[in-house]
């Protein structure tokens, strides 16, 4: 029998971010007590107003090992960064 | 018995309940079952004491004699706490610290929700600030209690045992005397014994919704918010608590 509580992802919305951002993870019986740990263990210093929390074993992942195919041919396509126009000073920053 | 005399008994009271407390809490510290308990058992210890600061540093104010919140933390002995007999029990196993928490933190936040209205400025400002940290002790103890009493045979048992042996402690929160008569006539905090139902009533939801059977009698131990007999357990515990200050008197950081 597997006694460890599961593993679960924490993310959290800082006080002026726009989105929740990946900050670690804890072990927990429920996703109740999983948001309780992460008050806990990740804001008790006054980091976030929002907490998520998934657990991993939902979360599915690229492979390490398919690194070249997935990643590799976007590297010699410069010209999908739209830094080829001239941006007028008044739009501000983009 | 003056006003301030009362005032400064009703403080010590309510300062004595969080740094002892504050204190059982922290001897877990690098000791609890898993990493996320012993952070959030930390994290609890730390805001009793913090509002041990505030407490004792307006009795100490009261008080007049140029004292501070520290003097009242760490040079007093066993005979001039006034914390209930409840918050220096031994914290037992990991579910006897729960409970004890969850008993305190039930009969605390209730507390604290009348003092918020207390017509003295200083005590309702003190109890607007520790009240959100209670609200989250209380839910936090109240739900680890149904956690681990709705669990396993054994985890039941271990509860249910807890709560059999510190039951006979809660009935001290509910006591009044000279002191809360004065307290209540000032209009700066409620009779404790007109707390009981409300507490009844929220311990006994977590209580049925866990599974457990509470006991039938409400003989309780007392002696320890009037000072007349504490448990052997305080001494213990101020031997731990206060050698820094007693081997090396005026250390500081």
């Amino acid at each position: 029998m597997n006694n460890e509580w599961p593993l679960w992802e924490v993310f959290i919305r800082g006080q002026h971010g726009m989105s929740h951002r990946h900050v670690g993870s804890l072990h927990a019986p429920d996703a109740e007590m999983a948001i309780k740990n992460a008050r806990d263990v990740y804001t008790r210093r006054n980091e976030g107003v929002s907490i998520w929390v998934v657990e991993a074993a939902n979360i599915a992942a690229s492979s390490p090992s398919q690194k070249g195919p997935l990643y590799e041919p976007s590297e010699s396509k410069v010209y999908r960064h739209p830094t080829f126009f001239d941006i007028p000073d008044d739009v501000g920053a983009m | 018995m003056t006003h301030d005399e009362a005032l400064l008994q009703f403080l010590l009271r309510m300062g004595d309940n969080t740094l002892i407390l504050g204190h059982r809490v922290s001897e877990w510290c690098g000791h609890a079952p898993v990493l996320e308990e012993d952070i959030a058992l930390a994290n609890t210890a730390l805001d009793l004491i913090g509002q041990t600061q505030l407490w004792l540093g307006l009795a100490a104010d009261v008080q007049g004699d140029g004292k501070t919140a520290d003097d009242m933390a760490f040079l007093r002995d066993a005979w001039d706490f006034r914390n209930v007999l409840l918050v220096e029990m031994p914290n037992g196993d990991f579910g006897q610290t729960l409970m004890r928490q969850f008993l305190f933190d039930a009969w605390h936040s209730i507390m604290l929700g009348r003092l918020i209205t207390s017509s003295d400025p200083r005590v309702a400002e003190i109890a607007e600030k520790a009240s959100k940290e209670v609200a989250y002790h209380l839910e936090r103890s109240g739900d680890t209690v149904v956690g681990l009493a709705d669990g396993t045979e054994e985890s039941h048992a271990r509860m249910q045992a807890a709560l059999d042996y510190l039951y006979p402690y809660v009935g001290e929160m509910f006591l009044s005397d000279a002191t809360d008569a004065e307290m209540v006539a000032a209009g700066i905090a409620p009779d404790p014994a007109g707390l009981r139902d409300e507490y009844d009533a929220l311990v006994g939801r977590i209580v049925d919704t866990a599974t457990l059977t509470l006991p039938d009698g409400r003989f309780t131990h007392k002696g320890g918010r009037d000072g007349r007999m504490h448990t052997e357990h305080l001494g213990h515990l101020l031997t731990q608590m206060q050698w820094l200050q007693r081997a090396y008197p005026g250390a500081s950081w």
